[in-house]
């Protein structure tokens, strides 16, 4: 990706000051000259944008992004802002309509990395296919913020018919994972602490509605739940799934895919990829006789390549997640406590 | 994944625990010395998957497990001296001292930073030279080595403001330790692969022959682990005592000796309270005289501090094999991950924890 020059001459400015969010000449000039020449000029400057709902159910949701570094191998926190939202707005079955945007800046932040920033957070609206409409910028003092904070606020429109929900799950249902686990989280954290792999690990940052758009379609909407594993990883969503749902899950461990590299990075570490972030992976819960179909379809799209129906839906152990692997032996999956530290030897 | 995927081949696997379930008559109580072990053997259920005769028992090998709570609050207090930049493996930041653990500290305004290597420590110090940077080093054989690297490079370059809280101990003590208590049950040993490869395994020949049990050096993938229980329960249905090497790819009698002459160069044994099991004689490792000047317990003179330990938690009877985690009271209830008593629940190596993780609710093994 090409990145235009940043529009603001590094020569009057190259970082950003605290006058820059006191509303006054450099706030405007930061915001015409950057933001909008990203993100596009509204047709009328106004305080907020104001549209006509389109026809059905509208999903909203709201998401702030805080990531160090704000650069890592795949993407970055402008991408992230930008796909985090959409995908929540796809995991409710909406096709995203418009996002809001809030960048809280650092004192002292170099202009031409937020330029970076902004460039790459319009690139991936463009590429999900939903406009940014309004936004608001703030700055903080330098020590006070992490260079940039982003807060992005989606409006979808949810395709008819569709209702998802964990409480619509059914013992008897599939469980399907649309790819591998745990590449986001180990590119961060491998980015955060300057680790290197020969086989270089990149996040899976991106839009999800196109693939569930196809998942839909194929499965005529019989789709129970969707979940994007983030934070937390897949072990998380499941647990959640499996609480919401007050069912159990039987999970078929050999069947989640982990990358050669993400899962040598993990053992390295001592981390488990069950428990590690993905930007562009979805959880499907769905009536065992659509699973093929339903499979079927996410393969069919490069975002699903690697998809799998990694388990069902149980009466047995209500709330619970359990996994069986190879050996014969299962165990217990449980939400993690804390953050996951690695191991000392 | 080269070098893992062989040693988690579900088929071997299957042929293994069949021969187990075929030969295992007597009733050998196992333990597993690393907290490593635990977690496969938990991860992977392998232990409601071994027959009846074979009890396993989880080790005091959790470097994190074993760190004294007066070490603790005096890492939390230094911590929060003012200028000072605490580092530390991520483990060690949870675990609660008498008032609250290294991350509450850091919440409360400490600079306490999170390493993956005592060298990462050092290198805080090169880059801020006017802070003093304290490591506090906890770990077996395994990470001794490196923290005494960290202090011989520190030395050679003259870093003024390196210093190392030394929380290092030493396992053939401890296994000697619970060996020989009176009430002790261990009648087989898988000793921890890792410390075998850094300190060799002659250090457990006398032990394996005074105690009368078989030890043999295993390491931590599955088939590792259910090859060394296999072996384990052969030796002891035989009678046999002595110890057996299972970890050649990574471990040799010897051991490493470039990393036991560092350990040697920087560091002499001294006598260490290991929490929930008291002082073990021989079983710390303390700097050296000519290393006196890096240590930050003499660097920062806090004076007599009084631990308070919990009195419901009883880690030290889980330490030693006595209490199978969820068999405690506090168990997931009183103690959980998110508010530990012990340390046991709060490490990736404490056993309570991969009870909780793991096998919570269901018992594991408890059927048998």
């Amino acid at each position: 990706m090409s990145l235009p020059t940043c529009p603001i001459p590094l020569g009057d400015y190259p970082r950003v000051l605290l006058a820059h969010g006191g509303g006054g000449r450099l706030m405007h000039r930061l915001i015409d000259e950057l933001f909008l020449a990203a993100f596009g000029a509204p047709a009328t400057r106004h305080d907020g944008h104001v549209f006509t709902p389109p026809a059905g159910a509208l999903a909203v949701t709201t998401d702030s992004f805080v990531v160090r570094p704000l650069f890592f191998p795949g993407a970055d926190i402008g991408a992230l802002a930008v796909y985090g939202t959409v995908n929540d707005l796809a995991m409710c079955g909406a096709a995203p309509h418009a996002l809001a945007a809030a960048f809280v800046l650092e004192e002292g932040l170099a202009i031409e990395t937020l330029w970076r920033v902004v460039h790459s957070a319009a690139a991936a609206a463009r590429a999900a296919g939903v406009p940014i409409v309004t936004g608001d910028t703030k700055v903080v003092e330098r020590g006070k913020g992490d260079g940039v904070f982003i807060t992005t606020t989606g409006v979808g429109v949810v395709r008819p018919g569709v209702e998802l929900a964990p409480a619509h799950i059914r013992p008897g249902d599939a469980v399907l994972l649309s790819g591998e686990v745990g590449n986001h989280g180990v590119a961060v954290m491998a980015a955060r602490e300057g680790l290197t792999f020969t086989a270089p690990i990149e996040s899976d940052a991106a839009p999800l509605w196109p693939l569930v758009e196809v998942l839909l379609t194929a499965t005529g909407g019989a789709v129970h739940v969707l979940r994007d594993p983030t934070r937390g990883g897949l072990a998380t969503t499941l647990c959640e799934l499996a609480a919401g749902a007050e069912l159990g899950l039987e999970i078929d461990a050999a069947a989640v895919p982990v990358a050669a590299p993400v899962g040598a990075a993990c053992e390295l570490l001592g981390l488990d990829p069950w428990y590690v972030a993905n930007e562009g992976k979805l959880v499907a819960v769905l009536p065992g006789d659509h699973a093929p179909a339903a499979l079927a379809a996410l393969r069919g799209h490069p975002l699903g390549r690697d998809a799998a129906v990694i388990g069902t839906v149980t009466e047995a152990h209500p709330g619970r997640v359990v996994a069986r692997n190879a050996l014969g032996g299962t165990r217990v999956i449980e939400m993690l406590s804390g953050e996951q530290l690695p191991r000392i030897c | 994944m080269r070098y893992l995927d062989e040693f988690r081949d579900a088929a071997t696997a299957r042929a293994l625990l069949e021969r187990l379930r075929r030969d295992a008559h007597r009733p050998v109580t196992l333990m597993e010395v690393c907290g490593g072990q635990t977690h496969t053997l938990l991860r992977y259920g392998i232990v409601e998957l071994l027959p009846p005769a074979v009890r396993l028992v989880h080790g005091p090998g959790c470097p994190v497990c074993v760190t004294g709570v007066e070490l603790i609050d005096r890492a939390r207090a230094i911590a929060s001296t003012h200028g000072v930049i605490l580092a530390s493996f991520g483990d060690m930041l949870r675990v609660p001292g008498s008032h609250g653990d290294l991350l509450g500290a850091r919440a409360a305004g400490a600079d306490v930073r999170l390493v993956l290597s005592p060298l990462d420590a050092l290198q805080l110090a090169r880059a801020h030279p006017t802070r003093e940077v304290v490591f506090f080093a906890v770990g077996f054989e395994t990470t001794a080595p490196a923290t005494a690297l960290a202090l011989r490079l520190a030395r050679e370059e003259r870093l003024a403001n390196f210093s190392v809280l030394a929380a290092h101990v030493r396992v053939p003590p401890a296994i000697e330790a619970i060996l020989a208590a009176p009430d002790n049950e261990v009648t087989a040993l898988i000793a921890a692969g890792h410390v075998c490869a850094v300190m060799g395994f002659w250090e457990y020949e006398p032990l394996a022959t005074r105690f009368g049990v078989p030890v043999v050096v295993a390491g931590f993938e599955p088939l590792d682990l259910l090859l060394g229980i296999t072996r384990a329960v052969a030796a002891h249905d035989a009678g046999q005592a002595g110890v057996e090497n299972l970890y050649p790819r990574a471990v040799t009698r010897e051991g490493n000796r470039a990393a036991q002459a560092l350990i040697g160069e920087v560091f002499v044994v001294a006598d260490r309270p290991w929490r929930g099991l008291g002082v073990i004689p021989q079983s710390g490792l303390d700097l050296a005289p000519a290393y006196a000047d890096l240590d930050a317990a003499a660097r920062f003179p806090l004076g007599e501090i009084t631990a308070v330990e919990s009195t419901v938690c009883r880690a030290g009877e889980v330490l030693r094999g006595r209490l199978r985690p969820d068999a405690c009271p506090a168990f997931a209830s009183a103690c959980t991950p998110e508010h530990p008593l012990g340390a046991p629940m709060v490490s990736s190596e404490g056993a309570c924890a991969a009870y909780v993780r793991f096998a919570a609710g269901r018992g594991a093994g408890s059927s048998r």
